[in-house]
């Protein structure tokens, strides 16, 4: 019970961001009315799929120095719940797009940076499927995650110089910061972004623990 | 030093001697440009720029996969007992830039011959493909050597690199505009920078990794 607390939290914040982020009220703002409640959903989103990819890139860079198999069992659940999330990102986000930027897919560099990773975190996967051996699989699937992730910094710098934006924040629009999340928002908003991180955690480490039984019985995974 | 020298002399003499590879990819090369002249005919300024950059896409993946791909796993064992693993990656590298350049100049003067020459600033222009291929070739080479570990073909080399060089082609296509288009763009010089140390940081992970893909 004491190292579950937190899968507990997360049950309540999440109950909460789901009761709460439908029913509590929400700033009226022109164009954007009742769909501003999609940032309880769409943004954690966009932070748990961050903050997975890098758990997933440490233990890449872990299983690199150590060759220990928990390595890759870690890094592989991470990103697969990353990716998992990035999925979900990217439909509540083309969803909310149709109805606030008229179209679902505009060419924001944002999205664009979100579909650039999807493509090369697939890849990642597809690399995995091709080979058979599991040393040699970690080993080169865990120097492509490095490799993927390090290319991927930069490109969150340089995408919005080259296009411009629609995302509130970016390009003269106004941000969510300055107006829109007022303080009642952030009473949901901030629970939200804890409580998604916190499931997609969860659920990786079910898949890890997964693995590792598969690991220990059959020696693979 | 030495043995890098010697290394990139090998790929190039290999190459040299072997010519239908080399002669098979300036085919390849050809018949792309042909192809897309076919489709499009002499196209306004902007999308030829994006043909061309397009086409280096292609000619990269094509021509530069050969760097790890096509050498025999078990020479690789050879490679491993008499060089170290960061120079034997940056002879690679440095020969598929060496070919990537060529090849580049070579699909620049077909596009001028069959789609039209917008080029207003040749030198700019010529100065944007350099940069362009050893981006891009250093990328692939680094993606090659893993699809080659993986012992898989050129198509996973694609599909791994297209995602991570999108950016790069986004960047080579803006500096290119300005070369070819009378438009004042801002920043140029930062752009340019950004991409050289793309560049540059994709050689020094390349040289970070590449001993962990060397090891058996």
């Amino acid at each position: 019970m004491r190292s579950n607390w937190w899968k507990i939290l997360c049950v309540v914040l999440l109950a909460y961001a789901i009761i709460g982020g439908l029913l509590l009220p929400v700033p009226a703002r022109h164009i954007l009315n009742e769909t501003i409640r999609n940032l309880y959903f769409h943004v954690p989103m966009w932070f748990g799929m961050m903050l997975l990819f890098g758990i997933s890139f440490y233990h890449s860079l872990m299983y690199l120095r150590k060759q220990d198999m928990n390595y890759d069992i870690k890094a592989v659940a991470f990103l697969k719940i990353g990716v998992l999330f990035s999925c979900l990102g990217m439909l509540t986000g083309m969803e909310w797009a149709k109805y606030t930027w008229g179209e679902p897919w505009s060419n924001d560099p944002k999205q664009l940076a979100t579909a650039i990773c999807m493509l090369s975190y697939f890849a990642y996967l597809i690399l995995r499927g091709g080979i058979k051996d599991e040393e040699k699989r970690a080993k080169i699937s865990a120097v492509y995650n490095v490799f993927a992730f390090a290319m991927m910094i930069p490109l969150l710098f340089v995408l919005p110089r080259l296009v411009d934006s629609l995302h509130p924040g970016n390009g003269g629009n106004p941000g969510f910061n300055s107006y829109d999340l007022d303080s009642r928002m952030r009473l949901v908003f901030y629970p939200a972004v804890i409580g998604w991180f916190l499931l997609g955690y969860w659920m990786s480490t079910l898949h890890v623990r997964i693995n590792q039984i598969n690991h220990k019985r059959d020696n693979t995974f | 030093m030495n043995q890098l020298i010697s290394l990139v002399k090998k790929d190039l003499l290999i190459e040299w001697r072997q010519k239908h590879t080399l002669f098979g990819v300036l085919l390849y090369v050809g018949a792309t440009v042909f192809a897309v002249y076919i489709m499009n005919g002499q196209p306004e300024v902007k999308v030829w720029n994006a043909l061309f950059w397009i086409t280096q896409l292609f000619v990269a993946v094509n021509s530069v996969a050969k760097s790890f791909l096509q050498e025999h796993p078990n020479r690789f064992r050879y490679y491993f007992t008499v060089v170290k693993p960061t120079t034997f990656l940056l002879a690679k590298m440095l020969y598929s830039m060496v070919l990537m350049m060529g090849i580049s100049l070579i699909s620049l003067f077909l596009f001028s011959i069959l789609l039209g020459n917008p080029v207003i600033q040749t030198a700019v222009f010529v100065g944007v493909t350099a940069a362009g291929s050893l981006a891009l070739s250093a990328v692939f080479t680094f993606l090659s050597a893993i699809a080659a570990r993986a012992q898989q073909n050129a198509a996973l080399m694609a599909i791994l690199g297209f995602p991570l060089v999108i950016p790069v082609l986004m960047i080579l296509s803006n500096l290119a505009l300005s070369a070819i288009s009378p438009v004042y763009q801002e920043g140029w010089w930062v752009m340019m920078l950004v991409l050289l140390a793309l560049g540059v940081l994709v050689i020094i992970l390349g040289l970070i990794l590449f001993p962990f893909l060397w090891q058996e």
